[in-house]
């Protein structure tokens, strides 16, 4: 299978790859995938008091697509405010990556993986602080 | 060494300079071009005789006779050949048929072809090393069975099965066993005196030698009898038409030659590569050998590194050419079915890289690979939350994953 240029960058080269104490108040954890599929993506916002994304991390099990839509987001969501994030959508992913139609799922993961993560970070702000969240905040 | 190294002998293999060399003497004006049919001049005869040592040659890598073995266009065309042709033959005896879930595509698809036609197919679970139960294989043979097929050699994990006790059974119960050898001519012996085998299918691409032949073994002492699937002008006593391509059998012929004659000091030597790469591997954490290791032909490996997806594996690995039981190097969205029917759970599927070793493999090439995957497996493990997980004691199978 060809791979396109900017998919083999940001898998050779992948963005903001790590993780934030997903118990940080201020750390919105989503998960999304699951092994038998092939792909699991964890993608880790940090977002400060004005709401804006500060930080983006990432750690994906998966195909080069998969690492590099995951990876391309995280660079895409950093300084943007959560509603910005939510308007970010798997086509414009695909379309930055030029992705085959077998591999649009790997874009469409990673649309879930941000919006299951502004979706941790919510909640948490609605528990109030101090609260813990599992390790294993799945999706 | 040249880069990419290539690691996938399963797949196919290059031509020994020594075939093609008897290959071009069967092409051009001044060469064997002939058409073997042709009985009325010399260029006819010379091809004949040219097929006449090919067969002969095919022949004594299995110890069977010459008469025994129909030209095919490789192993597909021989397994298609071999069970629609007994299923149509012997179609008032029973439509019953046994085979396994980890043959290759050529017999599982000719059997649900077969299905649509009427007949009945029972699909065997081997164990989980890869291997048929014949406990298994007896329980599931009936008085309608008319045909049992087993390959010898799994083209995924290399495990051989039992073939000579596979084919004992059928021959006490009067039922006609065939199998699939294109990954095991060449390899593991095969003696056709010996074995009660009545059908085998072989290729000549898995050994060294072109693309686009291969051979039927028929047996004719008890004899066997299938129903033509090609018509025409009646070559190889009915059973498959059309003109002989001299150059191919030929070349399949010089390959099984050589394949007898070196076999024996050419599979230790391969072996021992194979192992080389095996105990370089296995050190690493999560890493799993997939199929029976003793059991198991000498240039194959397939293993599966927990944690780490196989096609952005193979992605890192582009300075070897191997290949992945993972969905995503195919079309398909299913990772391979052999691994699944041997049990292996989805993940680990999805984590398989088949390594394999041939005739032109050397030692540098093998320590080559082991650092690359040794690499590469650190460095997406690095990037795997599922391996973050695993290190922080979390049991996956517990976790409740937001599925696709």
């Amino acid at each position: 299978m060809a791979y396109s240029e900017k998919v083999l960058d940001h898998y050779e080269n992948p963005r903001n790859v790590g993780s934030f104490n997903p118990h940080d108040t201020h750390v919105g954890t989503g998960m999304v995938g699951a092994p038998a599929c092939g792909d699991v993506m964890k993608l880790q916002i940090k977002v400060n008091d004005q709401g804006v994304i500060e930080e983006a991390k990432f750690k994906t099990y998966g195909c080069g697509s998969a690492i590099a839509s995951s990876s391309l987001l995280t660079e895409w969501v950093k300084g943007k405010t959560l509603e910005q994030a939510l308007e970010i959508k798997n086509t414009d992913i695909a379309a930055e990556l030029a992705l085959p139609p077998v591999k649009i799922h790997c874009s469409v993961l990673a649309e879930d993986a941000i919006r299951a993560a502004i979706k941790d970070y919510q909640s948490k702000m609605l528990q109030g602080a101090g609260t813990t969240k599992p390790d294993v905040a799945a999706g | 060494m040249k880069l990419p190294i290539y690691l996938d002998y399963a797949a196919t293999t290059p031509v020994d300079p020594r075939v093609a060399d008897k290959m071009m003497q069967c092409l051009t004006l001044d060469g064997v071009f002939g058409n073997a049919a042709s009985r009325s001049h010399v260029f006819g005869w010379k091809a004949e005789d040219a097929i006449d040592v090919a067969r002969n040659q095919v022949a004594a890598l299995i110890n069977a006779d010459p008469k025994e073995i129909v030209w095919t266009s490789g192993a597909t065309e021989s397994d298609n050949l071999a069970i629609k042709g007994v299923a149509h033959f012997y179609k008032k005896n029973g439509r019953h048929i046994v085979t396994c879930k980890t043959e290759h595509k050529a017999v599982l698809d000719t059997c649900r072809q077969l299905e649509r036609e009427g007949y009945e197919v029972t699909y065997l679970d081997p164990e989980p090393n890869g291997l048929i139960d014949l406990k298994k294989l007896e329980a599931a043979l009936r008085s309608d069975t008319i045909l049992v097929s087993i390959m010898h050699v799994n083209n995924e994990i290399g495990v051989i099965q039992d073939v000579a006790a596979i084919g004992e059974l059928c021959r006490s119960r009067g039922i006609l066993f065939h199998s699939d050898a294109a990954q095991s001519a060449g390899k593991v012996e095969i003696d056709m005196e010996r074995m009660k085998i009545d059908l085998l299918s072989l290729s000549a691409h898995k050994i060294y030698g072109p693309k686009g032949i291969g051979a039927l073994y028929v047996r004719r002492k008890p004899r066997v009898r299938i129903e033509a699937q090609l018509h025409g002008g009646g070559h190889e006593r009915g059973m498959r038409s059309g003109t002989l391509p001299t150059h191919q059998i030929v070349g399949m012929g010089e390959a099984f030659r050589i394949a007898r004659e070196e076999m024996r000091e050419e599979g230790a030597k391969i072996q021992k590569l194979r192992n080389r790469l095996w105990n370089g591997l296995r050190e690493m954490e999560e890493v799993y050998l997939n199929g029976d290791l003793e059991r198991r032909i000498p240039g194959n490996l397939n293993v599966s590194f927990n944690y780490v997806e196989g096609e952005s594996l193979i992605m890192a690995l582009k300075s070897l050419a191997v290949s992945s039981g993972s969905a995503c190097t195919s079309s398909s969205l299913e990772p391979s079915y052999v691994l699944r029917a041997i049990g292996r759970p989805d993940e680990l599927a999805h984590s398989s890289i088949r390594f394999s070793i041939g005739r032109f493999t050397t030692e540098e090439e093998i320590d080559y690979t082991i650092k690359a995957v040794r690499d590469s497996i650190s460095r997406l493990r690095e990037l795997s939350p599922l391996w973050d997980m695993y290190k922080d004691g979390i049991d996956l199978a517990k976790v409740q994953w937001v599925a696709h």
